[in-house]
């Protein structure tokens, strides 16, 4: 069974680790999650030679490479301050697959205390933040889309929606199917792109229907996904990490 | 070497070595506490839930609920045992009453066609009930026999409301099952069923078409339990 | 399906994006799978309700993994206590001889027709086709199957065959192969079929059934089940034939409660099923029914091989719900029969592949998004994600080895690609290098990228990377303090 997590105290210091995607593709994502952090007096440490989670090798089933890459990340933390993660996915990863990733290498303590010393940047704030916020946005009807990993491997179904309630301006729509997958997957997108195009498209149709202005995601694929969907058709319904989200409306 | 030897064999040199049992907590399948009450509510709304018709009626007068409800429902010929109470009460009860008494004690294979085409009902005894699911608990026996429950368009359980337990474990546990199991032991829990055509359910797909459970009080009927 | 030529249909998982493509661009099978996964998945919830489902979840695994711990043991205590009851043991190594098996009783009892309830191991072994060759005729009882059967199909799901046809297709079928009058009426086309399925019941010279717990405590069979076919299969013919995976057994009777109220709730969202057959011999002395032969086939199948590996070892703990498959999105798009197996969804990627072997089932494992929902249902707690991903370490060729045509998809261009990511990943240097000057060629970025930008827009590279925006963010914070 899962064990509860025990939070710790707010910390002064945390680590940032960034994610691939949101170092490429969506840095100001990464840089509103470090400004919400250090708006409530935590010190983020960046280290700068990070680079990837190695996800996208190990779901391929490349364990040798993700391993690989993993190891290059597991030094970056030397301090034992929380590893904050503005991605459920990535942070999954992180924190319930290096374990076993490790798991009888040199490497397997040091595996287990990063993995215990990850959170997920929504998770950081609700439980460990307890962050209070002063929406200062227009009001808006948002539609939510938490990550499966989120969701499901971290169990944060919770946390994001949790976050969008304290915006006193904002409406949380209620779509069907919001546990759905949005058919992102990383490489299923590629391996089986009709399949995913299929249920991304649901995805989209659920979030038009259920009357949002615009989405709000905690996970880069996701967002990369069903904005991407969005802008094909040529739609106005626009994504935002909820980081960005959170800071944009707040600050 | 046999299928059985290699198979066997295989399983025993696992590669990955022995594998050790963990041990189990059933607590989340027993303990439900229930009253005598809660526990007949709590049957006749999930029987009810699937289509089984429940009669309350008091123990000593049980056959005039059963006279009843044969002719409403057009029964003009049941099946049932001898032997047990509640068969050879009701043979009495409906000597003249119009119904044609069918015969189990027979070998099927003497009279099958007659039971696939020409019993309108199957009246048994049960050995118990479940309150948590609803379900009726019956060993079948020589004396009333496997397809009587089954074959006929009607099965008419009679059910002693003292018998209800509470879980399927603590029926098994309490009747120390693994003691000793019979040919055949059921649960039945309403009338045959089907969701096979685009999720519709239809009833009496091919075993009964309608399930009533005559429910005998030994005392008086329970508060709002009303007799048909 | 209705516009497909009339005949034998046929699947294979070698198919997989055919036949996926054939289903998405089907908006029949489409409407007709997301309707009934919506219904169930919201029966299952609501029939969890009142029940501390982790801990019964947990008790559910807990039982499956005592059961596979003391496999070898329980098989022997389960034959020795069914020979006991009068109830004949067989031994199979593999689908084959299973086939045979049940062949050589009919044969015996000079049996030409076969009654049959659900049974997935003898979709698995193909015993009917096996029964046909040799004569004999096997029909299918359990209505789905029945459907199924009569329009020349495989089941499209474990649990509910016929999932994939709609009332109108239905009655299409009952009226071409069966000869009644084109009805919409379901308690019409139920009550015909009753008619016709009770003479078959009468005229059937042996019953086969599938088993889903094999108790080996006492040496009971027990049967799950709503329409009753079932229990006619096993009380009616003289002879009674079940076939198992040498997985099902249980060690206790008490071990069954659980798992009961696990696969009905988990399967259908019933609190119980109709019926739960319990089946303990053959006819005994003085009883005026039942079969007076009860034979049970325990059929290997590769289950053997699955079980000498600690990971892929919890695929066993399967008792055949369908809940992960009800909860797929992949599944829900494109249909039970596009996996081209007797499993399909997500316990049949992770179980195909052991049957099989990965180069035929080489595109299952990677037919998932690893969205979770399936191990999230599971009622015996298999970690179903985990296993996709193992299989596709052994896919490329890096896993244990321990599944067939292991290393099937391994591509030195696709390994090459990783190698270099792997090599980017380990050099901070140059990756940051490699994001930036990304960034700094954003206008460079295709607008077409595959089958990705097919449905949506391409991503592009910002023009600043996080690890440049965090250094210019301290280096303006320094400033700050220090100015102080």
């Amino acid at each position: 069974m899962t064990a509860v997590k025990l939070y710790p105290p707010r910390p002064d210091k945390v680590y940032l680790f960034g994610t691939c995607l949101i170092d490429l593709l969506y840095p100001e994502a990464g840089m509103d999650a470090l400004r919400l952090l250090e708006r409530e007096g935590i010190e983020v440490l960046y280290p700068q030679d990070q680079t990837c989670c190695g996800q996208p090798a190990y779901t391929s089933g490349y364990q040798q490479e993700a391993r690989a890459v993993a190891a290059a990340q597991l030094d970056l933390f030397p301090e034992p301050w929380p590893i904050i993660v503005p991605s459920g996915s990535c942070g999954g990863m992180m924190r319930k697959h290096y374990p076993g990733l490790f798991a009888g290498t040199d490497l397997e303590a040091q595996a287990n205390d990063v993995a215990g010393r990850i959170f997920e940047l929504t998770e950081f704030l609700v439980h460990v933040c307890h962050l209070d916020l002063e929406d200062h946005g227009e009001p808006e009807r948002v539609a939510m889309h938490t990550s499966c990993s989120a969701r499901r491997e971290m169990g944060l179904a919770e946390t994001g929606p949790a976050l969008l309630a304290g915006l006193g301006q904002v409406e949380l729509v209620e779509q069907a199917r919001a546990s759905e997958c949005c058919g992102f997957g990383g490489t299923f997108a590629v391996r089986h792109p009709e399949i995913s195009a299929a249920m991304v498209e649901d995805k989209t149709q659920a979030i038009e229907a259920a009357g949002a202005q615009c989405f709000v995601t905690s996970d880069c694929g996701c967002m990369m996904n069903i904005g991407g969907r969005f802008e094909q058709q040529g739609k106005s319904i626009k994504g935002e990490h909820i980081a960005s989200y959170l800071w944009r409306r707040t600050s | 070497m046999s299928a059985r030897e290699t198979i066997l064999k295989r399983l025993r040199e696992r590669a990955d070595g022995a594998l050790s049992a963990p041990e189990s907590d059933f607590s989340v399948v027993t303990g439900r506490g229930w009253s005598p009450q809660e526990r007949l509510a709590r049957f006749e709304h999930w029987i009810g839930s699937v289509h089984g018709e429940v009669i309350h009626v008091a123990e000593d007068d049980w056959t005039g609920a059963l006279t009843t409800l044969l002719v409403d429902k057009g029964v003009r010929r049941l099946a049932l045992g001898k032997r047990h109470p509640v068969a050879a009460e009701a043979r009495l009860a409906l000597a003249d009453a119009g119904v044609a008494l069918v015969d189990v004690d027979r070998d099927i294979e003497q009279w099958q066609r007659e039971q696939f085409e020409n019993v309108d009902a199957g009246l048994t005894s049960t050995r118990g009930a479940i309150a948590e699911t609803g379900s009726l608990w019956l060993w079948p026996t020589p004396d009333e026999p496997r397809l009587m429950s089954l074959v006929p368009p009607l099965h008419i359980a009679v059910l002693d409301a003292a018998t209800l337990e509470d879980t399927f474990f603590d029926v098994m546990e309490r009747h120390e099952w693994a003691d000793g199991m019979p040919t055949n032991a059921l649960l039945i829990s309403g009338p045959s069923k089907t969701a096979d055509i685009e999720q519709t359910l239809a009833y009496g797909v091919h075993g009964p078409r309608e399930l009533v459970v005559i429910v005998r009080h030994a005392t008086e009927l329970p508060e709002g339990a009303g007799r048909e | 399906m209705s516009e497909q030529a009339p005949g034998v249909h046929t699947y294979h998982p070698r198919e997989f994006h055919r036949q996926a493509h054939e289903s998405l661009d089907n908006p029949q099978i489409r409407a007709n799978f997301r309707k009934a996964m919506d219904g169930l998945m919201a029966k299952r919830c609501d029939s969890f309700d009142d029940w501390d489902l982790e801990a019964l979840r947990e008790l559910g695994a807990n039982i499956r993994l005592r059961a596979l711990a003391r496999l070898p043991d329980l098989l022997e205590q389960l034959e020795a206590n069914c020979e006991a009851n009068g109830v004949r043991v067989h031994w199979a190594e593999d689908g084959d001889e299973a086939c045979r098996i049940v062949r050589e009783i009919c044969e015996s009892h000079g049996a030409t027709s076969v009654i049959k309830g659900k049974s997935m191991v003898t979709e698995e072994m193909h015993l009917n086709d096996h029964l046909e060759e040799a004569g004999i005729e096997a029909l299918e009882s359990d209505l789905g199957e029945y459907l199924v059967q009569l329009n020349q199909q495989t089941p499209s799901h474990i649990i509910m065959p016929a999932i994939h046809l709609n009332t109108d297709e239905i009655s299409q079928i009952m009226h071409d192969k069966t000869g009644i009058e084109r009805t919409r009426d379901v308690d019409a086309m139920t009550a015909a079929a009753r008619q016709q399925l009770r003479e078959r019941f009468m005229a059937a010279g042996v019953g086969v059934s599938g088993v889903n717990f094999a108790v080996a405590e006492t040496g009971t069979l027990c049967l799950v089940e709503n329409e009753g076919n079932g229990r006619m299969t096993t009380t009616v013919p003289p002879v009674h034939v079940a076939v198992t995976g040498i997985e099902k057994v249980v060690e206790h009777l008490r071990d069954v409660p659980p798992l009961y109220s696990l696969l009905t709730r988990s399967a259908t969202g019933q609190h119980v099923t109709t019926y739960f057959n319990m089946i303990g011999s053959p006819r005994k002395e003085g009883e005026h029914d039942g079969p007076k032969e009860v034979h049970l086939v325990l059929v290997d199948g590769g289950r053997s091989d699955i079980y000498q590996d600690d990971e892929l070892l919890d695929t066993l703990r399967c008792i055949r719900c369908g809940a992960c498959m009800n909860h797929c999105p992949v599944y829900t798009r494109v249909g039970g029969h596009t996996y081209g197996t007797t499993y399909p969804g997500p316990i049949g990627s992770i179980l195909s592949p052991h049957l099989m072997g990965l180069e035929e089932t080489r595109d299952l494992p990677t037919a998932s998004s690893l969205c979770g929902a399936c191990g999230e249902v599971c009622p015996v707690k298999i970690p179903i994600p985990d296993l996709l991903v193992r299989l596709r370490q052994e896919s490329v060729g890096e896993g244990r080895g321990n599944v067939a045509g292991a290393g099937v998809k391994r591509s030195r261009k696709e390994l090459a690609a990783w190698k270099g990511f792997q090599w980017l990943a380990t050099h901070p240097s140059a990756w940051r290098a490699g994001t930036s000057m990304a960034g700094k060629l954003r206008g460079l970025t295709p607008a077409k990228l595959g089958a990705w930008t097919r449905h949506r827009t391409a991503p592009k590279p910002a023009s600043t990377t996080l690890h440049a925006l965090v250094k210019q963010h301290q280096a303006a914070k320094t400033d700050k303090e220090e100015c102080r």
